[in-house]
């Protein structure tokens, strides 16, 4: 109990450190900061229910692209938070329906099905648009300063581990580490598994779609092709490998030092950022299998070793 | 009270000396600084290679030649230094690059991104800074209403309307002469560019009196066009009106020429202008319709090209190299007019003065050019010939098309 509470501390502090982070920081350090926050929040969304139930998802960005497309299509006409509450309820209905098609199937299925249903719903929009709204590409002019979208990731960080750290320690969490582990047994033990995984597939969906919401105003014009991005997708599976999917901060291990590397490579590199990236994951995979969390833990548990006799 | 003033008083001594070290090392600058953040890998790096990067390059090697910018203001010429980042066609890079030129490369100018999605999305940050914004690789029918929200940009490939309404301007004028019947088959790619612009005919063309018999959309990536064609040819229509990507562009002609489908107008999009389709289809070409155009008496553009094929063995396309071009020619002679490295003037230079390009004279209006550059041209003998705005040099369309050759 005395764990938890200095753990709810030493959170609150560090958000209430980084919301003065745009009063210092320069327009390429905030701008670097809310790239930090919308991949945290993606990458930790994606390990709520990636991380216990080990089913790879790559579909992130589908619903980041619906959190994008609503304020493209809604930010100019309807007040802020209700454009964000309509983006929540689409992306979690979205979620929700393909939950439940899809959350049977297991293993390599699911990867791939999720890698379509990006592409599905962008081709869907695609021929909404081009057929019925006879435009391609939406101008998004809504007064939302960087600071304020800073700000609002912020927030969206703060809930995302705040509802992580309760699922964790809640029945449903328990039953989703328990299917992970072995699904068989888990439907013996009477868990009623695909009612857990919608569940948090869902939950998970709610926030990649509120991120995107928050982050469409940075790009002024949209169009499928960059809201329904793939890289995305790929990138916050990347990261949240690396940090390490077992537990609820490792995502962050990741992001943070692999955003720096990108921005790095990038400008130090800008010719050869393909071929630096790729032997920089060869070499993540080989090295750090585990990702850091799992560095960190072995190296504590020899410290402990060490420390005993 | 006494000692608060004090300290006022030395601050602002040491801001006014910090103020004095910060123009006495702007007046004597070892170089000016250009950014820019452009697509050199993902979908949008074939159009950035052949529209800008070769311009950017062209450009900064010439200026350097002469010794740089010419400054009044300290009176020498200064080099320039050129930062550059890929963008990987992603507009959270894009937007993010854009600010590390700013904010911490510190660059004195900035060019912009190809392409309309990535120009409108580095838009907010070019104007937060103050930045010249010369995008010339964006057709947006927001271009008016943009130029009025980020005064700092210049929208020099215009709108689709612009385009569009020459054509029918065009097709109505042929139409009258009895030369065309009013019927108007149209195909349009589904992406972007044909979008917008069929769109934008399905008002202009009825609007000059011209109607629409035959109107369908494909998807990108379409090979085989031939039942579109089919269903055109049997429209009736004497003016056959496509909108479409280099590759369609291509399979198109290729196409119509095996279904002998030879109409009196024929007008097909992106590609007609590339050096590639004369290459291909040779005499063929005779009459067919495009965007973009060349004067034939205009020694600027031909010289431009020429240097463009000696600088990097290839030519330019016949739309926006030449205005990118033309734009940083005008950029530069803005710099040099205004003597110094004050953004504000040199905005307000670009948007009233008139600058000396390879496209002639061009003077701004409402950040947009206006008649500066052909809108659209045609194959005539060889030569791919300005035939729309009427201006200085303009040349009479050719109706109808001759038959395809064997």
């Amino acid at each position: 109990m005395r764990r938890g509470a200095v753990i709810v501390a030493i959170a609150a502090l560090a958000l209430g450190l980084l919301a003065f982070v745009p009063w210092i920081a320069d327009g390429y350090q905030l701008s670097l900061a809310i790239g930090i926050l919308n991949y945290a929040v993606l990458a930790t969304a994606w390990t709520l229910f990636s991380g216990p139930t080990r089913y790879v998802s790559l579909a992130t960005v589908a619903f980041f692209g619906i959190g994008a497309y609503t304020v493209a299509v809604l930010g100019e006409v309807l007040a802020w938070p209700v454009v964000l509450l309509i983006a929540l309820g689409t992306g979690s209905v979205v979620a929700l329906v393909v939950g439940f098609a899809t959350l049977r199937l297991s293993g390599v299925y699911f990867v791939i099905f999720t890698f379509g249903l990006a592409e599905l719903i962008r081709q869907v929009v695609t021929w909404f648009e081009v057929n019925v709204t006879r435009t391609l590409g939406r101008y998004v002019f809504v007064d939302i300063s960087q600071e304020q979208i800073y700000w609002q990731l912020l927030g969206l960080t703060a809930l995302v581990f705040g509802a992580g750290y309760a699922i964790r320690r809640s029945r449903l969490g328990l039953a989703l580490r328990v299917i992970g582990d072995d699904e068989v047994v888990a439907r013996h033990l009477g868990i009623g598994t695909t009612a857990a995984k919608v569940a948090l597939f869902t939950f998970s969906a709610g926030f990649m779609t509120l991120c995107g919401a928050i982050m469409a105003p940075r790009w002024t014009y949209i169009d499928p092709a960059i809201a329904f991005n793939p890289v995305v997708s790929f990138q916050v599976l990347i990261m949240a490998l690396l940090g390490g999917a077992h537990r609820l901060y490792g995502p962050l291990l990741g992001v943070i030092p692999l955003t720096l590397l990108f921005e790095f490579l990038l400008a130090r590199f800008p010719n050869h950022f393909s071929i630096l990236i790729g032997l920089a994951f060869m070499a993540i995979v080989y090295a750090i299998p585990r990702g850091i969390t799992g560095l960190v833990e072995q190296a504590s548990a020899r410290l402990r070793r060490g420390a005993a006799p | 009270m006494q000692r608060m003033s004090g300290l006022i008083r030395a601050a602002s001594v040491a801001a006014c000396l910090a103020l004095a070290a910060g123009t006495a090392s702007a007046q004597e600058p070892k170089s000016i600084k250009i950014g820019y953040a452009i697509s050199k890998t993902g979908p949008n790096a074939g159009g950035a290679n052949i529209t800008q990067i070769p311009n950017y390059q062209m450009w900064v090697k010439e200026v350097n030649d002469k010794g740089g910018l010419m400054l009044k203001s300290i009176g020498k010429r200064v080099p320039i230094e050129v930062i550059e980042y890929d963008d990987r066609s992603n507009s959270e890079e894009a937007v993010r690059a854009v600010e590390r030129l700013v904010t911490q490369d510190k660059v004195d100018l900035l060019f912009p991104p190809w392409g309309t999605g990535l120009n409108l999305a580095v838009g907010p940050v070019f104007n937060k800074y103050g930045y010249p914004q010369l995008a010339f690789s964006a057709v947006t029918d927001r271009a008016p209403e943009l130029a009025k929200r980020w005064p700092n940009s210049f929208w020099f490939l215009g709108t689709s309307q612009m385009y569009v309404g020459a054509l029918a301007d065009l097709l109505a004028k042929q139409q009258k002469v009895g030369k065309i019947n009013a019927n108007v088959a149209m195909i349009s790619i589904a992406d972007g560019f044909g979008i917008d612009l069929s769109k934008a005919a399905r008002e202009a063309l009825p609007k000059a009196g011209m109607k629409l018999v035959y109107d369908k959309s494909y998807p990108i990536g379409t090979q085989d066009l031939s039942p579109l064609i089919a269903e055109a040819q049997r429209s009736g229509a004497d003016t056959f009106v496509a909108f479409s990507y280099p590759p369609d562009t291509v399979a198109l002609t290729d196409q119509a020429k095996v279904a002998s489908f030879s109409p009196k107008v024929m007008f097909l999009g992106v590609g007609v202008g590339f050096p590639l389709y004369p290459g291909k289809f040779g005499a063929n070409t005779e009459g067919v319709m495009s965007l973009g155009g060349l004067s034939k008496d205009n020694a600027g553009t031909a010289e431009y090209r020429k240097k463009h094929n000696a600088m990097h063995g290839r030519d330019p396309d016949y739309w926006g190299s030449q205005v990118g071009y033309a734009s940083l020619q005008m950029l530069q002679q803005a710099v040099e007019r205004v003597g110094k490295i004050d953004r504000p003037a040199i905005i307000k230079e670009l948007q009233t003065g008139t600058f000396d390009t390879v496209l002639g004279k061009i003077k701004l209006e409402g950040n947009m050019p206006k008649d500066a550059f052909w809108v659209l041209g045609q194959w005539q003998n060889g030569f791919y010939t300005g035939v729309a705005p009427q201006r200085p040099g303009v040349a009479e369309l050719i109706v109808p098309k001759p038959a395809w050759k064997p």
